[in-house]
């Protein structure tokens, strides 16, 4: 019976193996056809995302007159400017990461504890904003917050303050839309990370003898940081490419690589200085998501050495 | 268990429960539940899925609040007291450890709440993992445990802080049947040793009889019986418990003046009528035998046809149909002599029960 098994022309198989060559074939055939229905999707990522960027990359190391050179970077190195350029991308980046945390992690706790319904009315409001244009609501903020605008009309009103406020074209103009901006990415890893939190460690904390306070702090707090961590990192990478926003309501006094990318190529027509730009803030943005990526790690190692 | 240092024995308290109702919308989770858990006793809630079991050991914990009644831990009355400052050891039923901390974290998680020094708290967290064998297990992070191991650090989180009261909620469901009995006998050991008050909760009937002092039958949110394992089994108040715990068939009776009768013959009872209830008979089915000759005067006889037969290794299952055409079932040891006794099918059969057997149970009480 065994041997009637196999199929006429069969290649000879090992009685105690029956059928492994033909098995084998399979799972190879049927990977192939994996990668077969994967490739329009592979070709897809090559064409428009490694292409251009390793255009870029050769495009940086290329002088004006055509020749190879390292000439952009040097620039970069020597120049004042540049250097403020990257310290004043770095510090929005981070006071914007760090006012979402503030506002965002409350907020989403909040939303966290509402019944199932009402979680999703808010987390709509939330995300309402995403629906919208960019530069409509950086524009908006531009309306509420310039001299004359609705800010400081009631806020004079009101009798917070007696003078119209700068709060637009600086620095406080380009965190409040920034901030307005990212608070969504950051939300909502926040919220699901919050979300998957069992209520039974609650329970279980406030059996041992913990505090409302003092289980939010030992075992809420601590379950909900990887989500606050993705959300951070999210918010501050995002922040690290950003354009629209600063250059609207920073009003050029807050210059990020971003804008400078753009001069170099809008006014200057100096698409090498301006790839360097764009390679260095790619590194940096790699730099700041391993350098995430290893303090992560480093955080659960000395999770389980102190307890 | 061959354990030389151990958590120290604990005072133990009683708890009485009076009056305790909780309703959700129309449904009574619990419907005036009257409960006195003595000092030191191993208790264990017993009933049908949604019978209200989680809901009473909650509110025991405080994680639920009863729309009216009375729950006492000694002489404090502890019904309005928030769940933090009961002081009540509780082992919930995926564990609920902090997968944030180590096991040692864990285990000291209640002892820092309360402000123990470091070492100390270090030490004492050491002896109740010693407790429950898990010596040595410290470092370990959650998730490289196994699920007895598990168990055993929630068991020992639950103990470390010398609770006087401990709870458990269905702690053994998660792992496989012979862990399950394995655990069942440590527990139970770990109890005797601890002395805490144990309520513990559980829907397997047999885990309930293994462990308890007394057992307490709860059906829709109402308590049915409260006795010890031996007696609940034995003495059920009702169908209700009867069917419950343990196989049984039931069988009407007529009732007259203190005897009752099945099928126009008087039956010898343990226990007098009573008759301010109708009144079922409860056939267990290993109570039952098969009769080889004439039966002993304190035997009560059933006489009836076999209709089925069926061997299970251990025991073996007939199925009778009496004279009236009930069908009852009758479970036997599988050794040489009760073999040889059992008629084929088709065959006349006499069953035997003897009098202490012969119990009668309220009618029609679910
Ligand atoms: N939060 C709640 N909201 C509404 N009804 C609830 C809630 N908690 C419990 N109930 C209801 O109360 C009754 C008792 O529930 P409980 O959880 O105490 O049952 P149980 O005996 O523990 O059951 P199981 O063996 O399945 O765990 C059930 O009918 C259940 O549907
Ligand atoms: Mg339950």
């Amino acid at each position: 019976m065994a041997v009637a098994d196999f199929a006429p022309g069969a290649v000879a198989e090992p009685q105690d193996e029956p059928h492994a060559t033909g098995l084998r074939d399979d799972a190879f055939r049927e990977r192939m056809a994996m990668l077969g229905l994967c490739s329009p999707a592979l070709l897809l990522v090559l064409v428009v995302l490694v292409s251009p960027v390793a255009w870029l990359f050769w495009l940086s190391f290329l002088a004006n007159d055509g020749s190879l050179s390292l000439e952009h970077y040097e620039r970069m190195i020597a120049s004042k400017s540049y250097a403020r350029i990257f310290w004043t991308t770095f510090q929005v980046s981070t006071l914007t990461t760090m006012l979402c945390i503030l506002i965002g992690y409350p907020l989403a706790y909040f939303l966290s504890q509402l019944p199932p319904r009402a979680a999703a009315i808010c987390l709509i409001t939330v995300l309402l904003p995403f629906w919208t244009s960019l530069l409509v609501r950086t524009y908006a903020w531009l309306v509420l917050l310039q001299r004359k605008g609705l800010l400081n009309n009631w806020a004079i009103e009101l009798g917070l303050w007696d003078e119209p406020v700068k709060l637009v074209h600086n620095m406080t103009g380009t965190l409040i839309g920034m901030t307005h901006i990212m608070l969504p990415f950051l939300v909502l890893p926040v919220y699901g990370a919050m979300k998957s939190i069992d209520r039974d460690y609650l329970k279980a904390a406030s059996n041992l003898g913990a505090s409302p306070v003092s289980a939010f702090w030992q075992v809420f707090f601590p379950l909900s940081l990887p989500g606050l961590f993705a959300g951070a990192l999210i918010v501050f990478v995002l922040c690290l490419g950003f354009f629209v926003t600063p250059v609207v309501l920073g009003g050029g006094k807050v210059i990020m690589v971003s804008m400078r990318i753009t001069d170099n190529i809008e006014l200057f027509f100096n698409w090498g200085a301006a790839s360097a730009l764009g390679v260095v803030l790619l590194a940096l943005t790699m730099g700041t998501l391993y350098a995430a990526s290893r303090l992560l790690r480093l955080d659960r190692i000395l999770g389980e050495g102190n307890g | 268990m061959a354990v030389t240092e151990t958590v120290p024995r604990s005072e133990a308290l009683p708890i009485t429960i009076r009056r305790v109702t909780k309703t959700y919308g129309q449904v009574f989770a619990l419907d005036h539940v009257d409960l006195d858990v003595k000092s030191g006793e191993f208790l264990t809630l017993l009933g049908p899925s949604g019978s209200g079991k989680t809901t009473l050991l909650m509110a025991l914990a405080g994680f639920t609040r009863p729309d009216h009644g009375s729950v006492s831990f000694g002489d404090t009355e502890v019904v309005r007291m928030p769940p933090h400052k009961r002081d009540v050891g509780m082992v919930f039923q995926n564990y609920a450890l902090f997968p944030h901390m180590t096991v040692a974290a864990n285990v000291a998680f209640p002892l820092k709440l309360r402000k123990v020094a470091k070492a100390e708290a270090r030490e004492r967290a050491e002896r109740a993992l010693e407790t429950v064998q898990l010596g040595g297990y410290g470092e370990r992070q959650i998730d490289q445990l196994s699920g007895g191991q598990r168990q055993r650090v929630a068991l020992a989180r639950a103990i470390v802080f010398e609770p006087r009261i401990l709870l458990m909620d269905e702690p053994l469901s998660a792992l496989d049947k012979k862990l399950r009995e394995h655990m069942q006998i440590e527990l139970r050991h770990l109890h005797e040793q601890l002395g805490m008050t144990t309520v513990y909760v559980t829907h397997d009937q047999r885990e309930a009889l293994t462990m308890s002092d007394r057992i307490a039958v709860i059906n829709h949110g109402r308590l049915m019986q409260l006795d010890e394992p031996r007696r609940l089994y034995d003495r059920p108040a009702n169908r209700f418990v009867a069917d419950f715990i343990g196989e049984g068939t039931f069988l009407p009776v007529e009732l007259s003046n203190g005897s009752a009768a099945y099928a126009g013959t008087p039956l010898k009872l343990a226990e007098a009528v009573n008759e301010t209830a109708a009144q079922e008979l409860l056939l267990r089915p290993e109570r039952l035998s098969v009769l080889a000759g004439a039966a002993e005067p304190e035997v009560n006889v059933f006489a009836g046809k076999v209709k089925e037969l069926v061997f299970q290794g251990e025991s073996f299952l007939m199925y009778a149909a009496l004279a009236d055409g009930a069908e009852v079932a009758v479970r036997g040891a599988t050794n040489r002599d009760v073999m040889e006794r059992i008629p084929a099918v088709g065959a006349d059969v006499h069953l035997g029960l003897h009098r202490d057997d012969t119990v009668l149970v309220a009618a029609g009480e679910d």
